[in-house]
């Protein structure tokens, strides 16, 4: 009898483990095959050519995407100014003022929040955002700051969930001490439990910007998609990700593994992007 | 680690629901399949051939996808479709395919209905798309940026605008970009001051066409030759066509297919 549950024990942690183990492997394809079919357009025309280079015409032999990498950290920028503030507010209230009936509402509503699709989102910045900003501000509004506007709201949820974990991670006794010395709770807040907090909730921004630069679909629908890099805050922009998905469809030969090389591009920048957030959040745990 | 997959994952779903060909042989029941794809402007039409086709033809389904003419021809190319469905010309390492002209197609300049321009030259619209005319005060109306938005490399109707109007010049970097007919016709018909290029068949009273040359883009205009910026639509087949495509493509080119793509505001072979 016992060795009989033994083996089923055994059995489900290596069912378990393959599993586990399957989504490092998904990982690891996706890896190779974008590399597989982004590299040789980086051997054959040039790495800067490609990175530095000012003009897209793939079809006549010009593969720069040097506007595209300025486009999406714009957006990705823009996201953040709008999103961050609004996100680290939210989570300071949460953490700190929220009653525990109000956590219950708000809680499930930002989860709700998070699981729009964002084909929704585009589509609402389309009917309501854009033309809100071409009639007031000027442009044809699609633009940096309307794809600004829709990312900061999708942004939302990342910074406010991992916000939220940092801030009640904060040990009660620290708030406690700064009570005990007489400092009100907005000075506890400000000078003690957000600097405790900082490097998770930096850690929540960067993941912010990883969901923001990896958007594609609302943003091709309100960003323009126009190939110069924007002066105005009402120009028109094309995203690494929004170029890759309006082009894959008529794409061949050169031109289809142009649009790999953008896929290259952008894995770099998004690996980089959760390198420093996981960075941030380990030494959180250390210290 | 889970942004990543979660991205990545989501990019090689958009690229395998791009690339992925039906299989040929699929059968529903006794039903024969005939797969078509290709062209997203040559699609709605063959939608409706395909809908009067299978009135007469119960036991034949046709199944009609996008993808656009590149991914067509190279479906057609792989033989995971019986039909390909283009837009533009046949570059010459693509000649392989039989062409088979099903219809003429204009390509209509159009404008937001409060637009009062009326028409514009040839040489006006190469200026717009080129960045060289960039303001409506230009061409006498307000003093308000020009919103143009062009459609993305590798189109079949952009291919087509860059030889019917651009010729030599090149699209200018800072026009916006669409990827269908339809979010064209729908930035166009809700910005005052756009100015786009969609198939003459989708133009209906959201948007206004353009007079080239003081020429209308009209069927009539189209079957005379006056109005210039016209294109083939092409069907393509590799070979020799299996026994239920063949009637399907003799329906297309019959008097009575035919009419159904001239009720849809395209041009005919006969005429």
């Amino acid at each position: 009898m016992i060795k009989k549950s033994f083996t089923k024990e055994n059995f489900v942690k290596w069912v378990l483990t393959a599993f586990a183990l399957s989504s490092l492997l998904f990982l690891f394809l996706i890896f190779a095959f974008i590399l597989f079919e982004g590299l040789p357009l980086f051997l054959k025309i040039g790495l800067s050519k490609i990175i530095a280079g000012f003009k897209w015409a793939p079809t006549k032999g010009s593969f720069g995407i040097f506007p595209m990498i300025v486009s999406s950290f714009l957006v990705t920028f823009g996201a953040l100014i709008i999103g961050a503030p609004m996100g680290l507010s939210c989570a300071i209230y949460l953490s700190e003022y929220s009653g525990k009936r109000m956590k219950m509402f708000l809680k499930p509503a930002l989860e709700l929040l998070a699981g729009i699709p964002s084909v929704v989102y585009g589509f609402l910045g389309v009917i309501y955002i854009v033309p809100l900003v071409r009639n007031y501000l000027g442009g044809s509004g699609f633009s940096l700051l309307s794809t600004s506007i829709i990312l900061g709201v999708m942004i939302l949820p990342t910074i406010i969930s991992i916000s939220f974990d940092a801030l009640t991670s904060v040990p009660r006794t620290y708030r406690e001490g700064s009570f005990a010395m007489g400092a009100t709770k907005w000075q506890t807040i400000y000078r003690v439990v957000i600097p405790s907090a900082k490097s998770g909730i930096l850690a929540s921004f960067i993941l912010g910007m990883g969901r923001a630069i990896g958007e594609t679909m609302a943003v091709i629908m309100i960003a323009g998609n126009a190939l110069r890099i924007p002066v105005s805050i009402l120009d028109p922009l094309r995203t690494l990700t929004g170029n890759i998905a309006l082009e894959l469809a008529y794409a061949t030969g050169d031109h289809r593994l142009g649009l790999f090389s953008t896929g290259v591009v952008l894995l770099v920048i998004i690996m980089i992007l959760n390198y420093i957030a996981n960075f941030g959040i380990k030494r959180k745990v250390i210290k | 680690m889970a942004r990543i997959i979660g991205i990545l994952s989501l990019a090689v779903i958009m690229f395998l629901s791009c690339t992925n060909g039906p299989g040929k042989e699929g059968r529903r029941g006794k039903k024969h399949t005939i797969t078509i794809a290709g062209s997203t402007s040559v699609m709605p039409f063959t939608e409706k051939l395909a809908e009067h086709f299978m009135i007469d033809h119960p036991s034949t389904v046709v199944d009609v996808q996008g993808g656009g003419s590149t991914a067509g021809i190279q479906a057609c190319l792989n033989r995971t479709v019986n039909i390909g469905m283009s837009s533009r010309q046949l570059k010459d390492a693509e000649m392989v395919l039989n062409e088979i002209i099903i219809c003429y197609d204009g390509i209509s300049v159009v404008v937001h209905p409060k637009n009062p321009i009326n028409g514009l030259s040839l040489k006006e619209i190469s200026d717009i798309f080129h960045g060289k005319i960039t303001n409506w005060s230009q061409l006498g109306w307000v003093d308000r940026k020009i919103d143009a938005i062009t459609r993305e490399e590798g189109s079949g109707t952009r291919g087509s605008f860059e030889d019917l109007v651009m010729k030599s010049q090149d699209i200018d970097d800072g026009i916006m970009v669409q990827d269908s007919n339809g979010s064209v016709k729908e930035i166009v018909a809700t910005d005052p001051y756009a100015i786009g290029y969609i198939s003459l068949g989708l133009v209906d009273q959201r948007v206004k066409a353009l007079a080239i040359d003081g020429v209308m883009p009209t069927v009539k205009h189209i079957k005379s030759k006056k109005y210039k910026i016209v294109r083939p639509f092409l069907y393509l087949t590799n070979g020799a066509l299996d026994k239920y495509a063949q009637p399907f493509v003799t329906f297309v080119l019959s008097r009575e297919g035919q009419n159904v793509l001239k009720k849809e505001g395209l041009v005919g072979i006969h005429d």
